[in-house]
């Protein structure tokens, strides 16, 4: 064969310097925003702001956010969405907190079972019978919540707060709380998962080209199981951290969480067609969204505004929107107008 | 047919294969049989019956009928992964790989090689690289498949294909994305292929191509094999008219079709003027003009253009270079319902993609485009609206229960004047028709033929597209002959026959040649 030949195979498309740079903006530019609020959030509100205190506080309190938007990460990853966790959420709390006497494990454990149960029906469903997922994940957060209020008939369960249960959200290892112990290493375990089994590789595989996967064999119904089972099992794990955290389980707590997993997950970069994501980014995105909160909170407090609680709802869902225009338009361009 | 292989070294023989489908026969007995280590070319009209007898020989279709053998054993696969196993691999027209992985993921997708239950990048970077060398192609494996450009995209296809101990390879249309120079590379990875001793089944629509990478060639057309030869003994006039099953030099026949005959003197100021239209691969250069009250029809095979020429005028698809004088004015529509709006109708070649709405009635088909103009405030004006819709349903003759019956009860040819009246109530000036008379029956088809007639005698401007020889001969005006997105022949009322329009679609110009090439 002709050396010349050889020669032309070496090229690759060459992508224009905006699509370049719209590519790193993709990738990286979260970690850029999450630095560049917190630096003017050090700038403006000084010692407050750094202090231990506050960003622990931070983290633990977007604990609960990181789960559920890991797993969002892995079903997004594969074209799918998750909208149920929210309600799964609430429902592995009341579970949590009617089983904190038994202590730790067993409450943990339960939360957690409830809310695998919750993502192998929703996964199961969706495999077997190729329902939108959409569909079969928003009868899940209807019946979940149903099941949440059923099991606390309808009123706050209070968690025992002698038990060793308590641990799970409160305890602190070192200067660190253990749920955020926990979150990194999820996220440790998930980024593993994703970039050295089979399993994390189809999930984008599938995400990227369902069609193309399919026809090289994949178990592409093992891979949607398992997605939204992962996804159903870290909003149980949530739910228990959330019932200890707050010494009660509120079968009405967690309402439109969903969307917030949606929302850190897309900031993180994660495409929401699927096929193209990070788990790491997606631990980025939780931390940006916590923080914009908090540094409205500080301005809130300085009096810079008057912001009732409830703006904030409508803060997140204009942030979610502008957020995954932006993105699209940065991976339209990125990937040449494709 | 000559038996050009013995039996012995066939690698793949499939025989008196039958396959229907609900309403249409696709494969009435057809056959093809390829060499160990032989390029074997599968050529035929759309819709001869080719990508179904591919689709049943990777398992993608089950047969009704007829005998598959390959490597000396009969096989009956039930699934592409089958085939796969087997030693049958296929790279498709669009290409089935996940852009945003990385090659060497693509290459081992499915069989990614794992250590203590973790995949093992450095060992499959390595394999994937060593595969690619083999093809002579030197890419980093560990880049997303979307950075390499098309040709690199189907060598990893065809990589990923090699990996599976295939011994037949299957590419249908693997050139028709790829620059002159990727399909270079393209033929010389097929040498190396064949070098190897595997076989490649290729299709491609480019007659150019069989010449230049092909040893034998098996002609399909209406779901049977009509001819199977080395690719040296037949030329490419030869080849297009088994192709389209014509004999050469045959004698023009009078009143195949609907059309009266042609040849009416048109006015002298064109309506549309196109010149050097240009976009990407598809247009390279291609003109057409068209005066009022003329029929002009544009020929070539399948992917020489026909109807991306359709496309641009009409404002569908943007154009890159060239220009087009509508009226004698400079225009370019940016979108179709520009060009609507300046007169210009356009009924596309897929009446059920995106032609027909199934569930709507006749009514609401009829007058979907003329929706704005009935219209005042939002509401629609039904009463002329009926008016209109029956008007036209008369004029045509379109056989229906009434204007209120859904479309898709209606019969093809019936469905085809709803969608021509759709254009003609808005009164066009130009009038676009696709493959005006596709999968209508004849009757239907001679109708139809008969009223695009009439509306040129009445005027109208008819640009028609047209796969069927005899549409264009007897109907036509003039015909445009395309030929790899430019325009290689204008081909005036009297020079119309046959021999002159498949000679311009297999070389490029309308002199009949000499001698045929090798």
């Amino acid at each position: 064969m002709a050396t010349q030949v050889t020669t032309d195979l070496r090229g690759t498309r060459q992508g224009s310097q905006w699509a370049r740079t719209a590519s790193v903006l993709q990738r990286q530019g979260v970690l850029i925003v999450l630095l560049a609020v917190f630096v003017l959030g050090v700038l403006r509100y000084g010692e407050n702001f750094y202090s231990s205190f506050n960003l622990w506080e931070l983290l633990r309190n977007n604990a609960y956010f990181g789960l559920i938007a890991l797993g969002m990460t892995f079903v997004i990853m594969t074209g799918g969405i998750d909208l149920s966790v929210g309600s799964v959420v609430a429902m592995s709390a009341v579970v949590a907190a009617r089983l904190s006497p038994d202590g730790i494990y067993v409450a943990t454990a339960g939360a957690v079972l409830a809310g695998l149960a919750a993502g192998l029906i929703n996964g199961g469903i969706i495999a077997r019978f190729r329902v939108q997922p959409f569909i079969v994940t928003l009868a899940m957060l209807l019946a979940a919540r149903g099941m949440a209020l059923i099991l606390s008939d309808n009123a706050t369960y209070p968690v025992d707060f002698r038990s060793s249960f308590i641990d799970i959200g409160q305890r602190e290892i070192g200067p660190v709380p253990l749920p955020v112990v926990i979150v990194i290493i999820a996220y440790l375990l998930g980024s593993i998962v994703l970039n050295f089994t089979r399993f994390g590789r189809h999930v984008l595989a599938m995400g990227g080209n369902e069609e193309a996967a399919r026809l090289a064999g994949l178990p592409i119904w093992r891979v949607i199981l398992g997605v939204y089972a992962i996804s159903g099992a870290l909003a149980g794990l949530a739910g228990a951290i959330l019932a200890a955290l707050s010494y009660s389980a509120s079968p009405i707590s967690a309402v439109g969480w969903e969307l917030s997993a949606i929302a850190a997950v897309v900031v993180g970069g994660t495409l929401l067609t699927g096929g193209l994501g990070s788990v790491g980014t997606t631990l980025v995105g939780v931390l940006l969204i916590g923080l914009i909160f908090n540094v409205l909170n500080f301005e809130r407090g300085r009096g810079t505004f008057e912001l009732n609680v409830y703006w904030e709802n409508v803060i997140r869902g204009v942030f979610l929107l502008v957020v995954i225009i932006l993105q699209s338009r940065l991976a339209r361009r990125s990937l040449g107008q494709r | 047919m000559t038996d050009t292989v013995p039996d012995r070294d066939l690698l793949l023989r499939m025989e008196e294969i039958t396959k229907g489908f609900p309403g249409v026969i696709a494969l009435a007995g057809a056959q093809l049989r390829v060499a160990r280590g032989e390029v074997h070319a599968l050529v035929g009209q759309n819709g001869a019956g080719k990508s179904t007898l591919m689709k049943i020989l990777n398992g993608a279709y089950r047969r009704d009928g007829g005998t598959i053998v390959f490597d000396g054993q009969p096989v009956d696969f039930h699934s592409t992964q089958q085939a796969q196993a087997s030693g049958v691999s296929t790279i498709f027209q669009e290409i089935n790989l996940v852009p945003y992985r990385s090659v060497a993921e693509n290459i081992f997708l499915g069989r990614e090689p794992r250590r203590l239950g973790f995949i093992d990048w450095p060992r499959m970077n390595q394999q994937a690289r060593e595969i690619l060398e083999g093809l002579n192609v030197h890419v980093d494996v560990r880049q997303p498949l979307m950075n390499l450009n098309v040709a690199l995209q189907q060598m990893v296809a065809i990589a990923r294909a090699v990996s599976f101990e295939t011994k037949l390879v299957i590419m249908d249309e693997p050139t028709s994305s790829l620059d002159e120079r990727e399909v270079e590379t393209l033929f010389s990875v097929i040498r190396g292929l064949k070098a190897s001793g595997v076989s490649v089944i290729f299709i491609t629509h480019r007659l150019d191509e069989l010449y230049v990478v092909c040893d034998r060639v098996t002609i399909m057309r209406d779901g049977r094999t009509v001819d199977e030869r080395p690719m040296g003994e037949i030329g490419k006039l030869e080849l297009v008219a088994r192709m389209l099953g014509k004999e050469l030099g045959e004698v023009r026949r009078a009143g195949a079709t609907g059309f009266a005959e042609r040849g009416r003197q048109a006015t002298d100021h064109p309506l549309l003027e196109a010149e050097g239209l240009t976009r990407g691969r598809a247009l390279q250069g291609a003109d057409v003009t068209v005066r009022p009250g003329e029929i002009v029809g544009l020929a070539g095979l399948l992917g020489s253009g026909r109807t991306e020429v359709a496309r641009a005028v009409f404002g569908a698809d943007q154009i890159e270079d060239g220009e087009i004088r509508y009226q004698g004015q400079r225009r370019r529509f940016r979108s179709p319902a520009e060009a609507i709006r300046a007169g210009i109708g356009f009924s596309s070649e897929d009446r059920k993609v995106d032609g027909i709405i199934p569930h709507l009635s006749v009514r609401e088909n009829l007058t979907l485009a003329a929706l704005p103009v009935l219209s005042r405030a939002g509401v629609v004006d039904r009463e002329r609206q009926r008016e209109i819709v029956d008007r036209f349903i008369d004029r045509l003759g379109i056989k229906t229960a009434g204007p209120e019956q859904k479309i898709r009860e209606l019969s093809g040819g019936n469905q085809q004047k709803v969608l021509l009246a759709r254009w003609l109530c808005l009164n066009p000036k130009l009038l676009i028709l696709d493959e005006p008379t596709r999968g209508i029956d004849v009757g239907a088809k001679a109708e139809i033929q008969r009223l695009i007639d009439e509306l040129a005698d009445d005027g109208l401007g008819v640009l028609m597209i047209s796969s069927e020889i005899e549409e264009l001969t007897e109907g036509s005006d003039r015909v445009v002959v395309l030929r790899d997105g430019k325009t290689v022949a204008e081909i005036d009322h009297d020079a119309i026959n046959q021999d002159t329009i498949m000679t311009a679609m297999a070389h490029g110009d309308s002199e009949p040649a000499v001698q045929p090439e090798p």
